[in-house]
């Protein structure tokens, strides 16, 4: 039998690794308010669920941002031909217009620098094709998201050396751990070509401070490396301190612009991860150019452009979109939060993100990897949730964990931390605190809304059991 | 500073193929606007049929607002992001996969992989098939963004398998073998062969023949097979299509190992006429690719939107057989027009049974049988004559003067026009080409004259000769 490619038969997807283990648990025994009150919830999954009636309300009030509808047929021919690279001007023109809000207005982006790609899975590895031939490498600021590892890495034969950050500093980027970073890459004989950073960062939920940026800046400046910063969870900032992006940054600092790169998508901000829609925003032309021609590999459905365009211009809408989504991820987050203190469960304090970095390292029976992934073990099987263990981030310290907080319905919220405080009050033996238990029984008794029936059983994007909620009969 | 594939030119923009477009795009034809501009016959898109999918997406309610059973499922598309893709979509997609090989081949949906357009879908199969370095056969003519699509990122090489208009360009064992010689002259391990059927350029369906011949090849060089299939859903004449898996059900080969070898890429932008919507789709009965090549799509998931939008549409069996069977005639009734115009005109073209161009022989309207007359005549056609055809080089052809010309992404009024332009072009070449035969002619028979009477003077010492 002739082989087929290394690239198709080594594991370099990163599939093996326990954040998608623990999906694969979800997607066995996935929890149902109904059906499954005792199935696994979803946590290890960053999505964003809560503003979802908002926009919902949009579409139905906009039947023209539908091809489907009486109002939008008209132009589905001119729709369905648009293949070209370049996009749709109005949908950049709109892409670039809600990125400068996001950034409270502060900067201003050029529609001509927006390059479609297949969601942010898609930039990424088109910015590590553009900038990088196979055995140079990146650096990457740990903990640090685990799709990376096959995002930048599988099919481009680029390497990643963490930056490694810690703890005892809340897992600040310094200059020294950069300097660390790049002396181990010369030492390996890895010729580096850039900086990955994630602000705000997934998996801590905190965003980079001024000082911080300016000084990567500094660094890439003096290396001459490329600096992508991936903002994907731009708009999920809930609380002061403010956002600051890299695209402000080098306004105020000196630098090659041609060294900069920012990855976005509409994914996390607008909870859109279905429509892949994936960008490269680049300040150096030659970038621009070869990721558009690459873009043909991973463009945006015309048919998506078409509504994305249309929504992301009714300015009114998205200036509100903004200040909703907000309200509630931060309602969401100081519940969880607050709900887990009470239990007496720290996590680092973040501003920004879809989750949070929970930290259970006094759980740990011994302060190893293997004592985390007996602790992530009985929290799959035992406790019934599933959260991602801060080693399959590559954190360098065991026992921390991402718990995503907004991909579930309040009851589902409510449930969660039932199973969370039951679990502390056996592991602790402290004193459950009754209000807690009955304002969360309570909740559970109330009927059903349809939302119920959809959102625990969200399909995982890389479930080998396909459940989705469009599959199941309806009629 | 930039990867060397930023640098290269190895995503072949460079090819006239693409300079055409561009050149159109500085100066496009617009019946009233610019009735002097460039017409657009490179891009091989299907634009005849759509009014049949508008009138169905008005008598379909449901798919309007993206509501299913009077609810809307717009929350649920936005989420869904499994790379499995939408089981009702890949079902209905692997049925009409099979309606356009005429059900005489059955697909299994958890053998398709959906991916970006077949762009993507090809570029990811050759990540699964081959290492960099390695190679794989391509029959010439084949269409240009292979250059891109196989090679750019991949790393793997192309190996152009020779066809020749003496035979049709049909793909011979000899050509195989010697390419695969050729190949292994270079160190290149193939692992590999790549056919595009229905053909593009050459606008025909492969023989019962040479599909043999290359399913023999690939089980004795233990070598894989990619069929593309993009155009099947074009074939408007006969003979009708043959799909490579029918080829091989024929040969009794579904439990041999070639079985696993044999992989189909497709999309819905040349049948269905729906490029924008970036829908395409990677065929395999080998796990270990439907695996890998999942993993990789991504990199370049079809939009759910988009998927469910499709979902219904196919879901509709009479729509679709109503589509099929009309959308072939339209295809076939403007061949035929461009055929005819082309030919009133002294041009011939390939005859061909499928697809949205022509292959078309100029070979007789070079000034030499050279690559610089072809684009002599290239940088003619599309700069004083305004028609953006493609040059038979950019295609690798191995012989110079033949151009593809298509004929379904137009209006008949703009097909018109560009056949009216071809007619006044080569009546003017002939008229010049007269003009110049004549002055050639008679000065050949004046030059003869006065070189005899010169040699005769020469020749008689007495002056008074010249008298007798």
């Amino acid at each position: 039998m002739v082989a087929i490619s290394k690239i198709a038969t080594g594991n370099g997807h990163g599939e093996d690794s326990p954040y998608f283990d623990g999906w694969k648990a979800y997607e066995t025994n996935p929890f149902h308010p109904i059906d499954r009150p005792d199935g696994v919830i979803q946590m290890g999954l960053a999505e964003n669920q809560l503003c979802f009636n908002f926009i919902k309300k949009w579409v139905m009030e906009h039947p023209e941002a539908s091809l489907c509808s009486a109002e939008g047929v008209n132009k589905f021919k001119e729709t369905a031909l648009f293949q070209d690279y370049h996009g749709m001007p109005e949908f950049r023109e709109a892409v670039a217009k809600f990125m400068g809000k996001v950034r409270g207005g502060r900067v201003k982006f050029d529609p001509d620098r927006i390059v479609m790609s297949g969601g942010a899975t898609g930039a990424h590895e088109m910015v590590a094709f553009c900038l990088a031939d196979p055995g140079e490498a990146f650096l990457v600021p740990t903990p640090y998201y685990p799709g990376f590892d096959r995002d930048l890495s599988w099919r481009t034969g680029v390497e990643l050396v963490p930056v490694v950050c810690e703890s005892s500093n809340n897992f600040k980027i310094t200059r020294a751990a950069l300097e660390a970073a790049y002396e181990k890459a010369k030492e390996a004989n890895l010729r580096v070509k850039g900086l990955l950073i994630t602000n705000p960062s997934n998996p801590l939920g905190t965003i980079l401070d001024q000082d911080t940026l300016k000084g990567i800046v500094k660094f890439i400046n003096e290396k001459n490396i490329h600096l992508i910063g991936d903002e994907i969870y731009a708009a999920t900032v809930f609380m002061e301190p403010e956002f600051v992006s890299i695209s402000e940054i080098i306004e105020e600092v000196e630098c090659n612009r041609d060294l900069t790169h920012i990855v976005y998508s509409l994914s996390k901000d607008m909870g859109f991860p279905g429509f892949r829609v994936g960008i490269v925003y680049s300040y150096n032309d030659a970038v621009v150019s070869c990721a558009r021609k690459m873009s043909s590999f991973g463009l945006v459905s015309s048919q998506t452009q078409h509504l994305i365009a249309k929504m992301l211009s009714d300015d009114d809408f998205v200036d509100r979109f903004i200040v909703e989504s907000k309200e509630q991820l931060l309602k969401r987050h100081k519940y969880f939060t607050l709900s887990l203190s009470q239990v007496g469960i720290g996590s680092l304090k973040s501003n920004a993100g879809l989750f949070i970095w929970m930290d259970l390292r006094k759980l740990l029976k011994e302060k190893t990897f293997d004592a985390e992934m007996d602790l992530w073990r009985v929290i799959i099987n035992e406790v019934k949730l599933n959260v991602s263990p801060g080693s399959s981030f590559h954190c360098d310290e065991p026992g921390w964990f991402r718990v995503c907080f907004a991909n579930m319905d309040d009851n589902t919220m409510e449930v969660a931390l039932l199973r969370i405080t039951t679990f502390m009050h056996k592991h602790n033996e402290a004193m459950v605190p009754r209000k807690l238990c009955r304002r969360a029984s309570l909740k559970l008794s109330l009927s059903r809304r349809r939302d119920d029936f959809m959102s625990p059983n969200m399909m995982s994007p890389h479930s080998p059991i396909p459940q989705s909620p469009l599959v199941r009969a309806r009629t | 500073m930039l990867s060397s594939k930023a640098s290269c030119n190895s995503h072949g923009q460079d090819s006239s193929y693409f300079l055409g477009w561009q050149l159109y795009e500085n100066n496009p034809f617009h019946e009233v606007e610019n009735p002097t501009g460039i017409i657009q016959m490179g891009l091989a898109e299907n634009q005849l049929s759509f009014d049949l999918v508008e009138s169905w997406l008005r008598k379909n309610p449901d798919v309007m607002e993206l509501k299913k059973g009077g609810e809307s499922v717009f929350r649920e598309l936005a989420f869904f992001q499994d790379y499995h893709g939408l089981p009702t979509f890949k079902n209905e997609l692997v049925e009409y996969m099979a309606k356009i090989r005429g059900n005489k081949v059955k697909f299994d949906p958890n053998n398709l992989v959906l991916a970006a357009g077949a762009t993507s879908a090809n570029e990811t199969l050759i990540f699964c098939l081959a290492d960099p370095g390695e190679a794989i056969l391509l029959p010439t003519p084949y269409y240009p963004g292979f250059d891109r699509d196989l090679k750019w990122r991949t790393g793997v090489e192309i190996v152009p398998v020779h066809c020749w208009s003496s035979n049709g360009f049909r793909i011979t064992m000899f050509a195989l073998e010697e390419a695969y010689e050729r190949a292994q002259k270079l160190n290149l391990k193939v692992k590999g062969v790549l056919i595009t059927n229905p053909s593009n350029p050459l606008g025909t369906t492969m023989t019962k023949e040479e599909l043999d011949h290359l399913i023999t090849f690939a089980v004795a060089k233990n070598i894989h097979v990619i069929s593309d299939e993009v155009f099947s859903g074009t074939v408007f004449d006969s003979p009708g299509f043959i799909s490579i898996l029918e080829a091989a059900m024929d040969r009794n080969l579904e439990n041999t190992d070639v079985w696993s070898r044999i992989h189909i890429v497709y999309s819905l932008s040349k049948d269905l006429g729906l490029p924008g919507f970036r829908v395409g789709m990677i065929y395999s009965n080998n796990k270990t690719v439907v695996g890998a090549s999942t993993k990789m799509s991504s990199f370049g998931l079809v939009s759910s939107q988009t998927q469910y939008l499709l979902t219904n549409v196919l879901a509709s069996k009479r729509f679709t057989s109503k589509y099929m069977k009309e959308n072939q005639k339209r295809l076939k009734k403007r061949k035929e027009m461009l055929v005819s115009g082309l030919k009133k005109s002294g041009i011939e073209c390939l005859k061909s049974n499928a697809g949205l161009f022509c292959w078309v022989d100029m070979r007789h309207l070079l000034s030499s049988n050279t690559l610089e007359a072809e684009t002599k005549l290239w940088n003619q056609m599309v700069c004083d004559v305004g028609l953006n055809i493609s040059p038979g080089s950019s295609f690798h052809c191995s012989e110079p003067g033949w151009f593809r010309v298509c004929f379904a992404n137009m209006s008949r009024g703009t097909l018109q026009v560009a056949m009216r332009r071809i007619k006044d072009f080569v009546e003017r070449s002939n008229f010049m080409g007269r003009i110049k035969m004549n002055y050639q002619q008679n000065m050949s028979s004046l030059s003869r004259k006065l070189l005899s009477n010169w040699v005769r003077k020469l020749s008689s010492p007495d002056p008074n000769e010249h008298e007798r």
